[in-house]
Order: C-alpha cells, then structure tokens, then sequence
C-alpha cells in the first residue's frame, strides 16, 4: 500500500518531512475523532439497516473514513463538494450534525432532505455538501459546475468532486474531467479507489487501471496519488492538491481585453497550478451495499486490509509520538459512541416525513395561478 | 388455454432466464452484456448460471459505461448479431439515452430500410422500493413515444418468459421493462407471491421452446362485467387486488394486462370497455403525456359512444419519488386507488 506514497519528495517544504504534516496535537485529535465517529455511526447504520428501520439501498463507508477526513480536512468548510452514493462519511467529515443524517436514513422530517433522499442523497447547504448522487459519475460534472461557478464569481473556492472508480467508466467523467482541464477549473477530482465497483475488480473494468497517472496527462490533470489508509499521507496529498487548485484562472486568458493571449497548452507537467486527480488507494470492509455475497474477493483479502486500519494506524502513531495518549482517545471513542447512539434515539424518536411534504420542494416557483417570482416559502 | 397445474413454481427471474436461454441455445448470434451479469451470476440474479453454460464470449461483464456497452450493442445489431443489452436498472439506461432512443429505434428508417436493430434492452423497472428519485424509474411513458421501437411490461412470469422470446426472435429494437418488486414472484414457498401463479395459469408452459407470446396482443387476465380496468406490469397485480375488495361491494371488473405498450392492442381494450362502459386506466409512470393518457385518449377515439362516464386514471403523483417508505406507497399507484377510481367512474351505473 505505502509504495508508491509521494508525500515525501526531494526538494519540498519541510512540514512534508513531519510525519503529522505540520498538523497540530487539536486538528490531529480532531482528524481522529472524525473517523472514530464516523465509524461508529455506520456500525449503528448497519444495525438499524438490518432491524428494518432504514431502507433503499444503504453503502457503508467503514474503512474508508481516512479518505473523507483527510481530504475534507484540507479544505475550507465553504469550498464545495459533491460524491456519489457512499456519502455518509463524506457528510459527517463536512460536519453534518450525525442526528441529521441518520433520521434522512430514517426518513424522517427532521433529516437533511426531510426523508425524501435517504442514505444516497445526503445534501448540506450550510456545509457546502452538494449531495450524495446514485446514478454513477453523474456527480463529475457538477462538480465543474461548483468549480466553474467560484471562477466565475471570482471567488478562491476549491470543488472537490469524489469518485468511485467503477465511475471512471461513465462517460460523464471524460467529459468533466476535460472540461476541468480547458477552462482550467478549480477542482479537485477525488478517485476512492477502493478496488471493486460492486463485483468487479478494477481492472476487469478499467483499462490501464494501474496507471491513473496516464489519465491525469491525457487531461492536462496534475496527478496525485495516496495512501487512503492512511489519514496523515491522505491529508498532506490533499492539501498540496487543493492549494493548487486554489484560484485557478482560464489559461492565457487577458482579464483586460477579454480574449486568449495564444491557445492554452495543456500540458500540465510540473505544474504545481490548476485542477487535479487524486488517487487515493483505500478500501471498503464491508459489501458493496447491504445485500453483496462478497464471491468475488476472500476474506483473507479483507483481514489484509483490515490490519492496517487507518483508525488504528493513528492512534498508534499518535500514541507513539506522545502526542495522544490512550485515555485521550479513549474518550474520543466513547464519544462517538455516545453520538452514534443518540443519533439513532434522535433518528427513532422524530416525526416521520408528514404527507404534505410529499409535494413540496417540487417546483421553487410553484405553478397553479402562476405567481410570477413568488418564492418557494421551504426555498427562502 | 393452459391448464390449471397447482404444482408450478417458476419465478418471474428464472422465466426470463429460461428465455434467454432457450433463445441463446438456438441461435449463436445472440449473446448477453451488461454489469455484473456474468462472474456476479447478475445483479439480480437473473442471469445465474448462464456465464457457466454459455462461457465468456456470449455472457459479457461490462464496465459502468451504460452509453459505451448499450452503443456497442446497436453497432453488432446493425451487422446482425443479436445482441441482449441489461441494464441493471432501466434508471442507469438514462446516461445511455442518445444510443437507446436515436440511435437503435431510427437506424432502420434513416438508412432507408438498409440496416435494422435486432436488439433487446432489458432491466428493472418501476420503484424498488425506497431507492429515491434517481432510481425509481417507470420509463414506459418516455420510450413508449418514440416510433420505431417495441415495448413490453411484463406482469406475470408467463409474460416475462413469453414476451422476452419474442422480443428476442423480433428483427426491430425490443424494451422489456421488469419489474425489480416481482422477480422473486413465483417463488417457491413465497407465501406472498405463490398466489400470483394462480394455480400455474401464470407460468409458462413447460418443455416448450417454442412458446412465445406475439407482442402486441392483450390479456383479459380477469374477466368482468361492470368496469374495464387496464394495466401492466406489476399494477396489474394492484388491480386484481382492488377486484377483489370491490367484489365484496358487488362490483366485478374486467382487468387487461396491456403486455405491451408498442404495439398497443387498442382492439381488445375498446372491446372490453364496449362491454363494461367504463374504464379505468392504471400506470406506473407520471400523469402528463404518460403511456396512462394514451390509453385513455384512445378508448376515448374508439369507445366515446359506449362510455357511461370519462376515463379515470391512476398514476404515480406528478412529483418525483421520495426515499421515505410510507411516502413512496402514497406516490405510486396501489390497489386502494384503483379501486377509489372504479366507485367513482361507476357511481352512475
Ligand atoms: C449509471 C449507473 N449504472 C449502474 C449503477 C448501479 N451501481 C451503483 S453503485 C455501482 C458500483 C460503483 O462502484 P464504484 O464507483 O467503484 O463505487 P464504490 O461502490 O466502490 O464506492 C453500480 C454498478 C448506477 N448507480 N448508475
Ligand atoms: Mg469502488
């Protein structure tokens, strides 16, 4: 797993040579804490998942909790992002309160999306989460969109736009990651490669699925790799990734007259400026979704990766360096404990969705007797 | 008229499975692509097995590239092969929308009679139950209005095997929409599902290869005197249930299992509603321009001098379909609405 880790490079600034990336004793605990919580709330998932009490289709994120922490960690909370389907994680990461998204599971009123979008379609206004998306790759393009509209406005927000790998296959991700390139947008496309997409192995489905790299040159991408079980590695990639992205421009685009200085080359080769792939190598513990046999890999695969757990992995190291000690994350884990439980009393004790819900939020302008610009009252 | 044989049990699955494997061991040039449908033995299992008979050269996996696998299908149906394209849910076929509705249906008439599209589309249709907006497609009312394509809705695991054959052996594009809640009907000590092979009238015949049901034809699944009632796919079901509630108010409706919505067999549903006088038309898919509507405009054409009352529809609810399990049973069409629908056209009888 840690062979092609790039975190360390000749020639880089220093904090690349820390172990804990110039991270302080509070973010490192609070990075921990993220991945304990989100942890425990997908074990209360899956138990309540069984018990009947969540329905659909429900992906749990266990194993890959460093992707979400780590990336999410190196952003601002009003850079944008958007995933697909397996969103839990990548919710909480952004500090969805954890009641929220385990009664949308629940379907009830007082979820994110009032207990109309469930497990898959976790969105967070206040916390610049655009959604978890169900059909796949459906989210790269609108993770342009989010870029697009911060370069637009001027703004210096990052998109982070995550990915399964089995999306890398939809043609929606061509044409977003080649739109990313031409108006050289800040975004951060986020490969969670955990290896499968469903039953299929990467590379059954996706060709030179060895080398991202040769993706990321094809599109003009900076290309980054890392090491998803690790939170530290994830985090240090990520936040070189994303600072780079941080205020891309259109290329030898003259703000004065409003025209290309020459054609854009696209050729993005020691660029340390621009949009980016980031292939984080990780891995999911449990099946695809709650009804997956699992035929297609062993369990002596599974306790492979298990071993080198990224929860684990930090405490240890934490412990290690002195800068945690075990009753300190001890705590923490029993406080996500503690969350993970309220959020399913939260979850059980609130109001279903009521029936009139059932219409509303269709149109923001509601039609009938046309009322031109009155406001949708839930859109306010 | 098949006999009455309580003894048999064949899922809604394993008919379509048999269908194409009867159709495979016939004919080389047909073979089977779509995700997970050869190592994972299917997504739903409906394709179990057949990667063992058939080997990998006819049982395809593909990658999530819904417009790449179902493209690559039209372009081999154009050189004659047969292609049978599954989409594990007709929701994913959406981003291979330009290959399925301009490229497969029009290819015969844009090259001028030159190349056909002996292909099959097949997947789950209509909710699933609690999957969200994005995964709860009834997608007959959209592709039912383009010319050049046939589609069925399979109701029972009869129609499921003799509809797909006959898809399969048809030279034009085939859509068979099935339904993800009725795969599992039929099986065996399914307490809820056993019933619906009502004493093996609803299963396919046995050791018959050469069973097919002609696209284009409807099925009087319950006959009646007092109100038409015409549906496919898992509402038909919704409709039977209603019969039985309104039997006990002394009202015996007639039910149509429309099959399929191209070609529509308009002759057997005017024939029906000639008898009953009224007409209840009961679809999956949203109100506006809706499969539902069509059916209604035509017994209109047909039957405006026969009716005793306008023609009611049940629908989805015109929104979108929500994630919460008692909101999503109020959206979609169920027995409670068919049959509120037939007290209140009959209410003049
Ligand atoms: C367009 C489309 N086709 C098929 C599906 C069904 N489907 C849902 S998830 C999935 C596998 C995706 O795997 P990957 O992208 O690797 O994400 P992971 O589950 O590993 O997080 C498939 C085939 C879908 N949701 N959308
Ligand atoms: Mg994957």
């Amino acid at each position: 797993m840690s062979s092609a880790s790039p975190s360390v490079k000749e020639g880089e600034p220093s904090v690349a040579a820390d172990p804990f990336v110039g991270l302080s004793d509070e973010r490192l605990h609070g990075m921990l804490y993220d991945m304990m919580l989100i942890r425990r709330f997908e074990e209360r998932t899956m138990q309540a998942y069984q018990q009947a009490k969540i329905g659909g289709f429900c992906h749990i994120y266990i194993g890959q909790e460093a992707t979400a922490v780590g990336s999410v960690g190196a952003t601002n909370n009003d850079d944008p992002i958007v995933t697909a389907y397996r969103d839990h994680g990548h919710a909480l990461a952004r500090g969805m309160d954890p009641n929220a998204c385990m009664a949308e599971m629940f379907g009830k009123v007082t979820g994110c999306a009032k207990g109309k979008g469930g497990s898959m379609h976790m969105f967070d206004k206040p916390n610049a989460m655009y959604g978890g998306h169900a059909i796949v790759g459906g989210q790269n393009p609108l993770g342009c969109g989010l870029a697009w509209a911060a370069q637009y406005r001027g703004e210096d927000k990052v998109a982070l736009c995550y990915m399964g790998d089995g999306a890398l296959n939809q043609g929606a991700t061509h044409e977003a990651m080649n739109l990313a390139s031409i108006y050289n947008l800040p975004i951060v496309f986020v490969l969670e490669n955990n290896g499968y997409s469903m039953g299929t192995d990467i590379a059954r489905g996706t060709s030179m699925a060895h080398d991202q790299k040769s993706r990321a040159e094809a599109y003009g991408l900076r290309y980054f790799e890392c090491d998803g079980q690790d939170v530290l590695d994830t985090y240090g990639t990520f936040k070189k990734a994303v600072d780079g992205a941080r205020g891309a421009r259109p290329i030898n685009y003259n703000e004065k007259t409003g025209k290309r200085d020459s054609l854009p080359s696209y050729d993005r080769d020691g660029r340390t400026q621009g949009p980016a792939y980031v292939n984080v190598k990780t891995y999911r513990y449990w099946g695809h979704s709650m009804s997956d046999p699992q035929k297609y890999r062993s369990k002596d695969e599974v306790k492979t990766k298990q071993d080198i757990d990224c929860i684990n992995r930090l405490v240890v190291q934490l412990q290690d360096a002195g800068r945690a000690t075990e009753a300190q994350c001890e705590a923490m884990d029993t406080k996500a404990q503690e969350l993970a439980k309220a959020a399913i009393a939260f979850a059980e004790s609130s109001d279903p969705m009521p029936i009139e819900e059932l219409y509303t939020d269709v149109y923001a302008n509601p039609f009938g007797p046309y009322v031109k610009g009155a406001p949708n009252p839930d859109f306010a | 008229m098949v006999a009455q044989d309580d003894s048999r049990k064949i899922q809604y699955r394993e008919a379509l499975r048999q269908a194409m494997e009867e159709e495979m061991r016939k004919d080389d040039d047909i073979f089977l692509m779509g995700e997970e449908v050869a190592e994972y033995n299917g997504a739903y299992k409906v394709s179990e097995g057949m990667l063992d008979e058939f080997g990998p050269r006819r049982i395809v996996d593909s990658p999530i590239s819904e417009t790449g696998f179902a493209g690559l299908g039209i372009g081999a149906a154009m050189t004659g092969l047969k292609p049978i394209i599954e989409f594990m849910s007709w929701s994913f076929c959406l981003v291979s929308a330009d290959q399925i509705i301009n490229n497969a249906p029009k290819m015969l008439y844009m090259s001028g009679g030159q190349f056909g599209c002996p292909i099959v589309f097949r997947g789950n249709n209509g909710a699933g139950g609690q999957l969200g907006s994005t995964h709860s497609w009834s997608v007959e009312s959209m592709f039912s209005s383009v010319p050049g394509l046939k589609l069925a809705v399979p109701a029972t695991p009869r129609d499921a095997k003799g509809l797909l054959k006959a898809g399969i052996q048809d030279p034009d594009p085939f859509f068979n929409l099935e339904s993800e809640r009725m795969l599992g009907m039929g099986a065996r000590g399914d307490k809820d599902f056993s019933r619906y092979l009502h004493g093996g009238l609803w299963a396919p015949p046995e050791n018959d290869d050469d069973f097919v049901i002609p696209l284009g034809q409807c099925e009087v699944i319950k006959e009646g005197t007092d109100c038409t009632v015409v549906s496919a796919g898992r509402p038909v079901h919704f409709a039977l249930e209603a019969a039985e509630a309104l039997e006990k108010e002394g009202l015996d409706i007639e039910v149509i299992n429309v099959r399929t919505y191209r070609p529509l067999d308009i002759e057997t549903i005017a024939r029906s509603v000639s008898k009953t006088n009224y007409c209840v038309v009961a679809d999956q898919s949203w109100p506006f321009a809706s499969v539902g509507a069509e059916v209604a405009s035509q017994v209109y054409e047909r039957c405006f001098d026969d009716l005793d009352n306008s023609v009611k529809r049940v629908h989805n609810d015109d929104v979108p379909a929500p994630y919460n399990r008692e909101m999503e049973q109020e959206m979609l069409p169920n027995a409670r609405k068919i049959a509120e629908a037939v007290r209140q056209v009959t209410y003049n009888a």
